[in-house]
C-alpha cells in the first residue's frame, strides 16, 4: 500500500484540507498524518412521527398500530434531512471547530460520529470509541457529585485505582468545591453551570482518542473556560482529536486550527480557522468576537429549507 | 491555501466519478489505520470482554442506586428493611386474616413471607429492567459502555435489596419458631439461579422497553397476574392434590419458574415444607430456566446493542 502522505486516497478537497491543516497543527512533524475519523459522504435523516396527523387522539394512535403502513402516511411521518453528503478526514492531534447557524446539523453530525445516531448513507470510521460531551448529557442526578465522578470514570473504562488517583484532579478542575463542599451533595442541587462543569471534568479526565464537545464550554465561567481550553490542548498533545461545536468564534480561534462550516446540512467550507471564520463572519453579518447570531439571512426552519441554494457567492 | 475553500456542497452531483472513487478509498484508508465503523456492534465475545472490564462499574452503580433510593426519606436506609416487612404484613392481613387462606398450610406466615420476598425479587428486577435503558438515556447518550451493564446492574441492586429482606425474613422465621437447619445453605444456589433468571428476563425487557416504552405501563398487570398463579399466597401442591385439574394446567403451574424458585426457597428455609411438596426434577427446572433466560436474554439484548439510546 502507498505509505506516502500525498497519495492518501481521499477526495481532492480533503487531501488539500488535510495537508494544509496538518501543517498548521504540527502534531507529527515529518510523519504522515494518521487519520482518526473518516467521514465518507454521510447523510443523516430524522424521521418525525405524526407531525400533521392527529397524534394526540387515541383513535389515531390505534390506527397507527393496526395499519402501520397506511397510518404512517396518514399521520404524516416527515423526514428531516439534517446532514447531507458530508465528507472529511480528521487526523491525530487536530482540534477541529464546527461552525454554522442554528439548525445547520453540527450537533447531529457529532452524534453520528459518536455512533449515537444511525447514518442513512455513507460510513463513519473512527479510531477507538469517540466520546460525545453535550450540554444535556445528564449523569445521575440523585447521586452526589462524588459518586458521579466514580461512576462516570468506571463507565468510561477507568480502573478503580485510576479513578481514585484522578479524583482530586477532577474536583479541582471542575471548581465545584470553590464555593463550599458541594461535591458531597446530590447533583440535582447543582446549578446548570456547575453540573456542566462537572460533566466536562469527568469526561476530560480520560485521554480520549476522539473527543467531541458540543457547546459544553459555553456554560462555564471565564476561568473554567480557560482551564478547559488548556485541557483540550493537552488532550491534543496526547495525540487525540478534538471536535468543538461552538457559537463563540473566539473560543474556536483559541482552540482550533481547522474549521468545518456546515450550512443546511452541507459542508460549506473546510480549512484553517482564520480563513473559514473570516468567510463565516462575513456570512453571519460581520460581527467578530461572539458570532453565531444571524440577523439578516434568517431562514424559517433550517432543516426544512435545506434544498435551497446558498445565497452568497461560493468561494472557489 | 485557498484551494481548501472549494469544499462546497455544489460539486457532489456534478462530479460523479470522483465521488465514486473515494468510497472504497475511504474504506481502504480506514482499514489501513485500523479505524472501525462508528457505533457498530461488537462481536459477542468482545462484548462479554467489555462487560467484564466494566464489572466494577456494574457493582458501584448498583450500590449507588440502592443507597440513593431512600436518600430523600427521613428514615433513610431503615426503609430497606421496613418496605419488605410492611409488604409481608399487608399480605398476611389480606390472605391470612381476612380470607383465611392459611388453612392446611403449616407455618403460614413464614410460607407467605418467603413467597412474597422471592417473588418481589423477580418482579422488581423485571420492572427496573424494563426502564433500565429508557430511564437512563442521559447516561447512555453521554458515555460509552456496554449497555447490558445497566440491566445487570439494576438486577444486582434488587439482589442487594433482597439480602436486606432476607435479614428480615430470618427474624420472622425465628419469631415464628422455625428452627435453623443445615438446609438454609441451599439459599445460596437458589439465589444464584434466580438472579441469573431475573437478569436474563430484565435484559429481554430492557430491549423491548427501549423500543416500546408502553410496555412499562403494561408490566404491572402482567406481573400481578404472574404473582397470583405462582403460589405466593397459596400452596400449589395443596391445590393440585385436592382438585382434579387437567394435566396441561398442572404442568404449567409446576413449571412456572417463579413458583419453582419460591418453592425451593421454602424448602430450604422452612422445615415443615417437605421435599415431597416440590415438583419432580425441580433443580433441573431451576437450572434450565436460569440458563435459558440468562443466555437467551443476553444474546437477545446484545443483538440490538448499537440501537440503544438513539433517535
Amino acid at each position: 500500500m502507498a505509505e506516502t502522505p500525498d497519495t492518501a486516497p481521499d477526495t481532492p478537497r480533503d487531501t488539500t484540507g488535510a495537508a494544509g491543516t496538518s501543517a498548521t497543527a504540527g502534531a507529527d512533524p515529518g510523519e504522515s498524518p494518521v487519520p482518526t475519523v473518516v467521514v465518507d459522504r454521510v447523510d443523516v435523516v430524522y424521521r418525525v412521527n405524526g407531525v400533521s396527523g392527529g397524534r394526540g387522539t387515541a383513535t389515531a394512535a390505534l390506527s397507527r398500530i393496526l395499519r402501520p403502513g397506511r397510518a404512517a402516511k396518514a399521520a404524516g411521518v416527515r423526514t428531516v434531512h439534517a446532514v447531507r453528503g458530508v465528507s472529511f478526514t480528521a487526523y491525530k492531534g487536530e482540534a477541529i471547530g464546527l461552525i454554522g447557524t442554528n439548525g445547520s446539523g453540527k450537533s447531529t453530525l457529532l452524534k453520528a460520529v459518536a455512533g449515537l445516531l444511525p447514518v442513512e448513507n455513507g460510513r463513519i470510521y473512527t479510531h477507538g470509541q469517540p466520546s460525545l460531551l453535550g450540554v444535556n448529557a445528564a449523569l445521575m442526578n440523585d447521586l452526589t457529585g462524588e459518586r458521579n465522578i466514580h461512576l462516570g470514570g468506571l463507565a468510561m473504562g477507568m480502573s478503580r485505582e485510576e479513578v481514585r488517583e484522578r479524583y482530586e484532579e477532577i474536583v479541582d478542575f471542575s471548581g465545584i468545591n470553590e464555593k463550599g463542599d458541594f461535591i458531597t451533595l446530590p447533583m440535582r442541587t447543582y446549578s446548570s453551570g456547575m453540573a456542566a462543569r462537572l460533566r466536562f471534568s469527568i469526561a476530560a479526565a480520560k485521554d480520549h482518542d476522539v473527543l467531541l464537545i458540543d457547546e459544553a464550554l459555553a456554560t462555564g465561567d471565564r476561568s473554567f473556560q480557560k482551564r478547559s481550553e488548556a485541557r483540550i490542548r493537552e488532550l491534543r498533545k496526547h495525540a487525540g482529536t478534538v471536535f468543538l461545536v461552538s457559537h463563540n468564534n473566539k473560543s474556536i480561534r483559541d482552540t482550533c486550527d481547522r474549521v468545518l462550516w456546515l450550512e443546511r446540512g452541507q459542508l460549506r467550507m473546510d480549512g484553517p480557522t482564520e480563513e473559514v471564520l473570516e468567510e463565516y463572519e462575513a456570512f453571519t453579518g460581520g460581527s467578530s468576537g461572539t458570532g453565531g447570531k444571524k440577523p439578516s439571512a434568517k431562514k424559517p426552519s433550517g432543516k426544512k429549507a435545506a434544498s435551497a441554494k446558498p445565497k452568497i457567492p461560493l468561494p472557489s | 491555501m485557498s484551494q481548501v475553500l472549494d469544499a462546497t456542497p455544489q460539486p457532489a452531483p456534478r462530479t460523479a466519478p470522483p465521488t465514486a472513487q473515494p468510497a472504497e478509498d475511504a474504506a481502504a484508508l480506514a482499514a489501513r489505520y485500523g479505524l472501525t465503523v462508528s457505533g457498530a456492534r461488537p462481536s459477542l465475545s468482545a462484548y462479554v470482554r467489555q462487560l467484564w472490564a466494566r464489572r466494577h462499574f456494574i457493582a458501584a452503580f448498583a450500590t449507588a442506586k440502592l443507597t440513593a433510593q431512600y436518600s430523600q426519606a427521613k428514615l433513610g436506609q431503615l426503609w430497606q428493611v421496613m418496605t419488605p416487612l410492611l409488604n409481608a404484613a399487608v399480605y398476611y392481613f389480606i390472605f391470612g386474616v381476612l380470607m383465611n387462606t392459611k388453612h392446611g398450610v403449616p407455618d403460614y406466615v413464614p410460607f407467605l413471607v418467603t413467597g412474597v420476598f422471592v417473588f418481589t425479587f423477580t418482579q422488581s428486577s423485571v420492572m427496573t429492567g424494563t426502564r433500565a435503558i429508557s430511564g437512563s438515556l442521559g447516561l447512555v447518550r453521554a458515555l460509552h459502555f456496554p449497555r447490558a451493564a445497566l440491566p445487570i446492574s439494576y438486577c444486582l441492586q434488587q439482589l442487594q435489596q433482597l439480602l436486606f429482606s432476607m435479614c428480615a425474613l430470618v427474624v420472622i422465621l425465628l419469631v415464628f419458631g422455625v428452627p435453623p437447619t443445615l438446609s438454609w445453605v441451599l439459599v445460596i444456589p437458589v439465589l444464584l439461579l434466580q438472579f441469573t433468571f431475573n437478569t436474563g428476563l430484565a435484559l429481554i425487557m430492557a430491549r423491548m422497553g427501549s423500543k416500546t416504552p408502553d410496555i412499562a405501563q403494561l408490566m404491572p398487570f402482567v406481573l400481578r397476574t404472574w404473582m397470583y398463579v405462582s403460589g405466593v399466597m397459596w400452596s400449589i401442591d395443596h391445590v393440585l392434590s385436592r382438585t382434579n385439574l387437567p394435566d396441561a394446567v398442572r404442568v404449567v403451574l409446576e413449571a412456572n419458574p417463579a413458583a419453582i424458585y419460591i418453592d425451593l426457597m421454602r424448602f430450604a428455609l422452612i422445615d415443615s415444607f417437605h421435599a415431597s411438596q416440590l415438583p419432580d426434577h425441580v433443580w433441573a427446572w431451576a437450572l434450565g430456566w436460569a440458563l435459558l433466560a440468562g443466555v437467551g436474554g443476553f444474546i437477545y439484548f446484545w443483538q440490538a446493542e448499537e440501537q440503544y439510546g438513539r433517535g
